[in-house]
């Protein structure tokens, strides 16, 4: 007679040392789990929760300049350092991960208005108030060594914003006139000017990189290519710009920070409408960067916020505010894509997170893949109005939200105007203008 | 162009820029103002542009220099006349002169510095040229002589506008280049930062060999011996010979043999099983049967054989002879052993007994039967004749009822009635032939029979497996009105509805046949009474005629496997074939009583519609008016009755709105579970909800109106109330939502793919902007010089493995960018 047993493997179940996880036989079978939808709506509400309860974005507070922070740059290959330079002339050389000063410079008589470094990461340029460009050396001199210059050279005008070339030993800055200068030459090697008295910042395009774009005080943004003798064709809105920033990946989008309380995202091939507009803000824009990957970008603003805006969504996904924290003049997102970094008013250079819940340190694989579930689940329902109420929801500094609000009634009032005024006129009489093409004034060629 | 022209500036900024702008405006201004080229151009047969003024240029010069190399001043004058006359395109040309040193202004190469100058040289060019002095007077005399006006140069402004645009579509145009690019990152399903990494890892061979050279020597001799030789260089596990003696044997022949081979083993296989599976059967009846059937299969091939090969058949025939001696010589079969006589003596009393006597003789009797011959038939005739059963035997026989379907072995055959008229005749005939071959075709029969019983078996225990019940073919009507309340009870069970469905259909049948007009009364009353009375003769064929009824009827009710199930087991016998006819009016007038039904609906819906709808007065206004047009547009609609429709909308809607049980039994607990395994009745029961009734509808008093009931405001706040972007309709989100991607229902590997974040950037690493090198090419591999010694065949170079995946994995990018590769390097 044939006796038949249950055979068990210990191979199936017993793992070969205490730290492998414990083997758990599943069926997948989904007669056996039930209600998978409610499930998962489920875990992706208590996920969007506890994102918004592990939101902590504030990272560090970088103290030690004696004025207002008016500018800064990331170095290009070292993610741990940052340099800034406040309104009094001050160049401070940070370490991030020990959040100390490491160096400090007294680089201008009067602001420090805009600062690069070079694209190998050797030295940096200042440009300040007292019409001078100085280029220093990124190596903390030795002990009982003297702070030494490598260059200076003297402008004829106010020198307002300095950018470098992505590969060669090229800068832009802009003053009065947009000049090119060779490192090597004491005197600029191409000069735009466009009937323009004066520009407020000056970029070049890190993707195509010889071309560039300013901010000028007409209330235009000017594109240039430096290999020809004049500007491309500048696009005039109806508020100044104050800053624009390239996107790092896609070579012919950039944005701009406007007076107007919005950021315009322009293709510089149709500069005739913005593709996308960035209202949130409740003040002037004052600065913006671009993530490294692209994909979104920080604004600093004069309401004492820093937004994050996806590159082409109209309303910003995060924002940052602390008590302390006051007009925020200049902002930067670091080079891994992971930190921001926001120079203010109030004399500190703050540091946070990208993203507000992310976990810093080093993730376990099983923590890789809870985090990555997590995430889809929140993407995957995040049209249910539960869901996104708790996502969207932000707490904002109650200024900023009185703000807002009358913002929002103030437009609708406009709105409702127009309207009317349509209504009573003669049809046609009065043409439909895009909500983008508002604020465009002209493009000229 | 634009990169030499910038770099060259460099050096002599202020004036280059001059130059550039003027070249520039000369490009741009030049095309509207050909007058004087033109006029040049009947002057010369040059047709390049550059070339006419190059040789213009040295025709003049060269005349002016025969005079004298003391007018240098004139001569300079005289090209600045020119030049002015002409325009900017000389002065160009005479700073271009003065850029190096290497070019002359005369066409005469000025290569060595210190070198001279023959006369002859100068002369011969002089010939080269003929009249070259008259040509340069006639030229200077038509410029002289020229009275139009020279056009204005445009205004700074406007060139400087026409500058622009034209490097403003320049930079477009570069930058649009990167638009695939863009599209492909932002269609790109995961984006690994920073881009363009090289794989970690251990790489391929393939990718390591790919850009190795023979470099020392050594290495170099070695490769030129085996190029030699035509030795494999990457794939030394075959030589040409072997790979000369693989190709002996085409692919296509192996595949073929392969699958054949592969076919017989499968066949083998089956083969195997099968008879696996049939020794395994402990029936002896069955085995019994088989062996008839094969025997029976034996001779009827022996027939053939007989005709198509006689040798063979001889043989065979000998074969069988020689058996047949053996079983006429031994006393196996003879009833006459100590079972057979003990046997006999219970054969009196036990059916069984009698009929394993029966066999015995039966199996004597067939092997000791001569059959080859015709001729011999009638011997054969006599000597089974003389092999009777013992006597008491046949008494015993007697006794038995001949109603009785197990004695005769045939189930389906009918017994024969008295009054039946379709049998009659064709049993008498068999009567009038004689008994034995009758008796020889029934067993026959029976076998086929038996055979047939077997799988009709199989069928029903395979379908009792899958959950029907065709043991109710069983079942008599007694038992039959049990089962109608069990299955009353069981009606509300969901679980099983399929069993429920088939004994609801069966119930109808059964209530039909209850209801049924007067033509099937008179089957059903003889049953009744009959049953009663509890008379074995009747109650067989009352049975199988209510069974066979109930088959029939089935078969034209249920769905196609059970009709084919129901006529494979029981034929139908020709006592329901006699009174078909009857059965079939029975069917027919149910199928009446059907249409009726919904006749009635339909008049009633009808009925309604005059009551109930608003628009009918004005339908009835129309007919008063116009008749005609009534009638037209009743044609129109024939078809289509709206307000049924209508109602039946309404209805569907109630049903569908009304709380159904809720079934939350989870197998498995408490319990087995598993394939074939159902939770207990009990568990069941206590796990399935009833819902209260909801509120009564809001259009239950409103005939004309559907009032869908379907939102419920308290979920609504809970779900989407509009179609998010992507999506293009509410299907599609559903199915997206209801797709879990969560480990519970989905194996680690789908969940990875699932929720693969879209973008990853590295920790700690410097993202780059993108660059052209990278993503629109520049890197090429043709550039590298001359192509590696080891040549890797293409179709091998195709990844396997994990790092193809891998390669798919990290970002579609390394394919554009190929791509583009390929193109730049066209181009």
């Amino acid at each position: 007679m044939k006796v038949k047993v249950l055979c068990r493997n210990p191979d199936d179940y017993v793992r070969e040392t205490t730290k492998d996880v414990q083997r758990v036989p599943r069926n997948y079978d989904p007669s056996l789990h039930p209600f998978e939808v409610p499930r998962e709506y489920t875990r992706a509400l208590n996920a969007t929760k506890l994102e918004r309860v592990f939101a902590k974005p504030f990272v560090a507070s970088l103290d030690g300049h004696r004025d207002g922070v008016n500018c800064m740059a990331k170095h290009p290959s070292s993610l741990s350092t940052l340099l800034s330079g406040s309104c009094d002339g001050e160049v401070k050389v940070w370490n991030l991960p020990t959040r100390k000063c490491v160096r400090t410079l007294q680089a201008h008589e009067g602001f420090v208005r805009g600062m690069c470094v070079r694209f190998c990461g050797a030295s940096f340029f200042t440009v300040g108030d007292d019409r001078t460009i100085k280029q220093w050396k990124m190596d903390t001199p030795g002990y009982g060594e003297e702070e030494e210059l490598l260059n200076t050279i003297l402008g004829k005008t106010v020198l307002t914003g300095i950018d470098h070339h992505q590969k060669e030993s090229l800068f832009a800055t802009c003053g009065q006139q947009v000049d090119i200068w060779d490192e090597q030459r004491s005197s600029p090697i191409r000069t735009f000017t466009w009937g323009v008295d004066s520009f407020s910042c000056v970029r070049f395009n890190p993707v195509e990189t010889e071309l560039l774009a300013s901010c000028a005080s007409d209330r235009s943004i000017v594109l240039y290519d430096m290999r020809e003798a004049n500007p491309l064709k500048k696009v005039i809105m109806s508020l100044r710009s104050n800053t624009l920033c390239w996107n790092p990946m896609e070579a012919y989008y950039f944005t701009c920070s406007n007076e107007d309380y919005n950021l315009y995202t322009f293709d510089m091939r149709r500069l005739d409408t913005p593709v996308t507009v960035h209202k949130d803000h409740v003040s002037a824009v004052l600065d913006l960067d671009y993530s490294p990957t692209g994909r979104e970008f920080v604004s600093a603003s004069f309401d004492k916020t820093i937004r994050i805006f996806p590159k082409n969504m109209g309303h910003s996904r995060e924002v940052y505010h602390t008590k302390r924290m006051q007009h925020v003049i200049c902002v930067r997102w670091s080079l891994d894509s992971r930190y921001i970094m926001a120079g203010s008013d109030e004399m500190n250079i703050r540091l946070w997170k990208a993203n507000a819940s992310e976990k810093l340190g080093v993730l376990t694989p099983r923590e890789k893949a809870a985090q990555n579930y997590s995430q889809k689940l929140k993407s995957k329902f995040q049209h249910h109005p539960q869901i996104r109420r708790i996502a969207h929801h932000r707490h904002l500094p109650k200024g900023v939200y009185l703000q807002k609000k009358e913002l929002q009634v103030m437009t609708a009032a406009r709105r409702r105007k127009e309207r009317n005024v349509k209504k009573h006129s003669k049809p046609g009489s009065i043409p439909t203008v895009a909500e983008k093409e508002k604020n465009i004034v002209a493009v000229v060629k | 162009m634009p990169r030499n022209r910038f770099t060259a500036p460099l050096l002599h900024v202020g004036s280059c820029v001059n130059i550039m702008a003027k070249s520039k405006v000369k490009h741009a201004v030049g095309a509207p103002k050909p007058s004087s080229t033109s006029v040049k151009k009947n002057q010369l047969s040059y047709d390049d542009d550059e070339d006419e003024l190059f040789e213009d240029d040295t025709v003049i010069s060269a005349s002016e220099d025969e005079g004298g190399s003391d007018d240098e001043r004139k001569h300079r004058k005289l090209l600045e006349a020119i030049s002015s006359l002409d325009g900017k395109k000389r002065r160009k040309l005479a700073e271009r002169s003065e850029a190096s040193l290497q070019v002359s202004e005369f066409t005469v190469s000025a290569e060595g510095a210190g070198e001279k100058i023959r006369l002859s040289d100068l002369l011969g060019r002089m010939d080269q040229v003929p009249s070259a002095v008259s040509k340069t007077k006639k030229q200077l005399k038509h410029l002289q002589n020229r009275k139009d006006t020279v056009e204005l140069p445009l205004s700074r402004q406007q060139s400087e506008k026409i500058q622009r645009e034209a490097a403003y579509d320049k930079a477009t145009k570069t930058v649009s280049q990167w638009q695939p690019v863009v599209e492909q990152n932002k269609r790109a399903e995961q984006l690994i930062f920073p881009l363009n990494q090289e794989p970690s890892g251990p790489k391929r061979v393939e990718q390591v060999v790919v850009g190795w050279k023979a470099q020392t020597p050594l290495e170099q001799e070695i490769f030129r011996l085996l190029h030699k030789n035509m030795q494999p260089v990457h794939d030394p596990v075959l030589t040409p010979l072997e790979e000369a003696s693989l190709k002996a044997m085409s692919l296509e022949e192996a595949k073929i043999r392969r699958a054949e081979l592969q076919k017989a083993r499968a066949l083998q296989s089956y083969y195997e099983a099968k008879a696996r599976r049939e020794r395994k059967i402990k029936s002896k009846k069955y085995h019994k049967v088989l062996k008839k059937a094969k025997r029976k299969e034996f001779l009827r091939e022996f027939e053939e054989m007989r005709e198509s090969n006689p040798a063979a058949a001889l043989e065979e025939l000998k074969k069988m002879e020689l058996a047949r001696m053996q079983e006429r010589m031994s006393l196996k079969h003879q009833n006459s052993g100590k079972w057979a006589k003990s046997k006999a003596i219970m054969a009196k009393y036990d059916t069984e007994a009698r009929k394993a006597m029966q066999q015995q003789l039966e199996m004597n009797k067939e092997l000791t039967q001569k059959l080859v011959v015709p001729s011999e038939e009638e011997e054969e005739q006599e000597e089974v004749e003389v092999e009777v059963l013992p006597d008491f035997v046949n008494e015993a026989q007697s006794v038995t009822d001949p109603a009785n379907p197990w004695m005769t072995g045939r189930l389906t055959q009918e017994p024969s009635e008295p009054g039946d008229n379709g049998e009659e005749p064709m049993m008498g005939d068999k009567s009038q032939l004689g008994g034995v071959p009758e008796e020889e075709e029934e067993t026959l029969d029976d076998d086929e029979v038996l055979l047939r019983q077997f799988d009709e078996k199989r069928k029903l225990r395979q379908s009792e497996k899958e959950g029907l019940v065709p043991s109710l073919l069983l079942l008599d009507t007694d038992t039959l009105k049990e089962k109608e309340e069990l299955v009353v009870d069981s009606s509300e069970d969901e679980n099983e509805e399929d069993v429920s469905e088939f004994n609801s259909l069966f119930l109808k049948v059964v209530k039909d046949r209850c209801q049924a007009p007067v033509a099937e009364t008179t089957k059903v009353e003889p049953k009744g009474t009959e049953k009663e009375e509890a008379a074995l003769l009747e109650e067989g064929p009352t049975r199988v005629v209510t069974l066979e009824d109930m088959d029939g009827l089935l078969s034209q009710e249920a769905s196609g496997e059970d009709s084919e199930t129901a006529n494979q087991t029981v034929p139908p016998p020709p006592a329901v074939r006699s009174s078909g006819t009857t059965s079939q009016q029975g069917q027919k007038s149910k199928k009446n009583k059907r249409r009726k039904v919904i006749d009635c609906n339909n008049v009633l819906t009808k009925e309604a519609r005059a009551l109930e709808v608003p628009l009918l007065p004005t339908v009835i206004d129309e007919e008063e008016n116009d008749v005609d047009q009534k009638l037209i547009i009743k044609e129109a609609f024939a078809g289509d009755d709206v307000v049924s429709d209508f109602l039946k909308e309404k209805r569907q809607q109630e049903e569908a709105a009304k709380p159904k049980v809720v079934d939350l039994t989870l197998p498995g607990w408490g319990e087995w579970g598993g394939v074939g395994l159902k939770p207990s009745r009990n568990k069941r029961r206590r796990f399935r909800v009833k819902v209260a009734p909801p509120p009564p509808r809001q259009d239950e008093k409103l005939p004309t109106v559907i009032m869908s009931e379907k939102r419920d405001s308290s979920v609504a706040a809970h779900q989407v109330s509009q179609l998010p972007f992507p999506f293009e309709n509410p299907k599609q989100f559903e199915r997206s939502i209801c797709t879990p991607i969560g480990n519970t229902w989905n194996t680690p590997r789908t969940v990875q793919k699932f929720t693969a974040p879209k973008v990853i950037s590295q920790v700690g690493a410097v993202i780059e902007p993108i660059s052209r090198e990278d993503s629109l090419g520049g890197r090429t591999q043709s550039a590298t010089g001359k192509a590696p010694d080891i040549q890797l065949p293409t179709g091998g170079a195709k990844g396997k493995g994990p790092h193809k995946e891998r390669k798919l994995g990290r970002l579609n990018h390394s394919q554009p960018s190929k791509a583009k590769r390929t193109k730049a390097q066209a181009q």
